[in-house]
């Protein structure tokens, strides 16, 4: 709980949501009738509508990337690190808008929400979702809110990949992508963990072929062990073993099946947090979008055919110790826009965080991100 | 912000409109130089912290990379010029970046200090040990300049490896030319400045 809000932080936060009265193109043929998006925003928008900065959220995100929603909140929104007065993504000079995904589960809507054509919660009936679906969903935003352009499109992880696609889909709509502990597509390792993360749910008796709504209840335990092994691929092995080491959690050694290490009490922690915040089926689906993000596959599988098109200025930034999406896999897609004789900056953070370190505050990865966004700042504003 | 006197010359090596990629680009000087007053466009490699940071602050477009690692990114002939100053004799494989450079680039530009300079020769006459000075400051033991050579070492490798020298300057520690390096250059020219392409 904040005793008093940090005066970096974007203070009290509000979100807001569009109902929008469909239909939503889909990339697997079907369309949303109705649907609405959740999204916040922090800092003023200048009279030209120039310094709008769109930012996409990972995985297991949302909508509220800064601030607090009330006194009473423990922490602030997943990226408060990097937006706010002064911060990388300054709400002094950007106009900062962050919505939640499609298919989600924290205000847009996604399968816990009623499909009009059934009075039904949509369960597993709701359609496939991949990237370039949130993309055309957050055009479609931006047309609401009257953004005609983003002075930059941000995010890490799969928010990361989310920019890469806006700068495929509407390069005109995207002066600068900034592509964070990304890939230009999953590797089999990470689809396979995906895979089992899937498993844990739907091989949950509670899941009930994804209709547990109707059933009260929720798979538990397939998400607890979904969201367990997540953290584990998001930590590296160091940094697990300066948070916790070999320490016991009751000093002693316990005897049977017990838990014993500090490192299993924070897994089942994080596990069971997540199940009271995020909705089951929206892992699943979230996790095959990502499984499926793969812009160069219409290109012959040629990344900088994909990218060719791109306008944009792009910043890379990757983390040395992330095995999730390593350094090496940011340098395909610096390759890649290389290949095109495009505007890009990339940057090789030293960081013992593992994936995670794309939300820290890290000095150097926030000093480059800073002096890049200082610069597309100074675009949009008056001389 | 004036321009170090050998980034000056280079600069006036480059024609305008001029494809660069710079290795080992330092704060991005060179290249906002020549982005401003000769609308070049390009990269710099860099590997250091502080200078990619100067680098994106001047709108340089910077990779942070390890020049040891080569430049596979890149596909042959991508730019008019390849330039790498003060940093050639720093690098683990000097003769393959050389061949690189010239890969992907149709001319290439170094400037390395020149270790044969009479001062050099006369510390170790003189003493029996490691030259250290402006153009050198460290000691044996931490230099960054594992691969130091001389004006005569360049250009023989050169010969040896079917590069053509087309540009040579010498300069002296305040980066000026002087008349005795045009004479002398292996004995009386401090820091090396060369343009050159495949024979």
């Amino acid at each position: 709980m904040p005793e008093v809000i940090p005066e970096d932080s974007v203070g009290l936060v509000t979100p807001s949501s569009i109902d929008f009265q469909g239909p939503l193109p889909l990339d697997c043929g079907s369309t949303l009738t109705d649907y609405s998006i959740t999204y916040e925003t922090y800092g003023e928008l200048n009279a030209a509508r120039s310094n709008a900065v769109l930012v996409c959220h990972a995985l297991s995100s949302h909508h509220h990337a800064a601030g607090y929603h009330s006194m009473d909140d423990r922490k602030p929104g997943w990226w408060d690190t990097c937006i706010g007065p002064g911060k990388a993504i300054d709400t002094n000079r950007f106009h900062v808008v962050c919505s939640n995904n499609i298919g989600g589960c924290h205000g847009s809507t996604g399968p816990a929400s009623i499909n009009p054509a059934t009075g039904q919660p949509y369960g597993k009936t709701f359609p496939d979702i991949v990237v370039k679906d949130w993309v055309r969903s957050q055009a479609l935003l931006a047309d609401a809110l009257n953004i005609d352009r983003w002075a930059a499109v941000v995010g890490g992880s799969l928010g990361g990949m989310q920019a890469l696609q806006w700068s495929i889909d509407y390069p005109e709509r995207v002066a600068h992508a900034a592509v964070i502990a990304a890939a230009p597509r999953l590797s089999a390792q990470n689809i396979a963990f995906n895979e089992v993360a899937r498993h844990a749910i739907l091989s949950d008796p509670d899941f009930h072929d994804g209709n547990y709504y109707q059933h009260n209840v929720v798979p538990e335990r397939g998400l607890r062990l979904a969201r367990m092994l997540g953290h584990i691929t998001y930590l590296s092995d160091d940094s697990m073993h300066s948070k916790f080491g070999r320490e016991l959690q009751a000093g002693s050694p316990t005897t049977g099946y017990d838990m014993e290490f500090q490192v299993e009490s924070y897994l089942r922690y994080q596990g069971k947090k997540f199940v009271s915040e995020f909705d089951a089926n929206t892992y699943v689906l979230m996790t095959k979008t990502l499984d499926h993000f793969d812009p160069a596959a219409a290109y012959n599988n040629d990344l900088s055919a994909a990218l060719a098109q791109a306008s944009a200025h792009f910043l890379v930034i990757a983390f040395t110790s992330d095995w999730r999406f390593s350094p090496a896999r940011s340098r395909e897609i610096v390759r890649a826009l290389l290949d095109n004789n495009k505007e890009v900056v990339y940057g090789h953070v030293e960081a013992n965080e593992g994936h995670d370190a794309f939300l820290m505050k890290i000095p150097y990865y926030m000093d480059i991100f800073s002096a890049y966004m200082n610069r597309v700042a100074s675009e949009v504003e008056p001389a | 912000m004036s321009l170090r006197p050998d980034l000056s010359i280079i600069s006036k090596w480059i024609k305008p409109g001029s494809r660069v990629l710079d290795l080992g680009c330092g704060d991005g000087a060179l290249l906002a130089h020549l982005q401003a007053d000769r609308n070049v466009t390009g990269y710099g490699l860099e590997i250091d912290n502080n200078n990619v940071r100067q680098c994106i602050s001047a709108g340089v477009n910077v990779i942070q990379t390890d020049l040891d690692a080569g430049l596979s990114d890149f596909y042959a002939e991508s730019f008019d010029y390849v330039i790498m100053t003060q940093t050639l004799q720093a690098v683990n494989y000097p003769d393959k970046l050389l061949e690189e450079m010239l890969r992907v680039g149709r001319e290439g530009i170094v400037t390395f200090p020149n270790f044969a300079h009479w001062k050099n020769r006369l510390q170790v006459a003189a003493s029996g040990r490691m030259p250290m000075s402006h153009t050198l400051p460290n000691p044996w033991y931490s230099t960054p300049n594992i691969h130091l050579c001389t004006v005569n070492d360049f250009e023989t490798l050169c010969r040896d490896r079917g590069i053509r020298i087309l540009q040579r300057t010498m300069v002296n520690y305040a980066h000026r030319r002087s008349m005795g390096d045009h004479l002398l250059p292996n004995l009386l020219g401090r820091i090396a400045l060369y343009r050159f392409a495949r024979s």
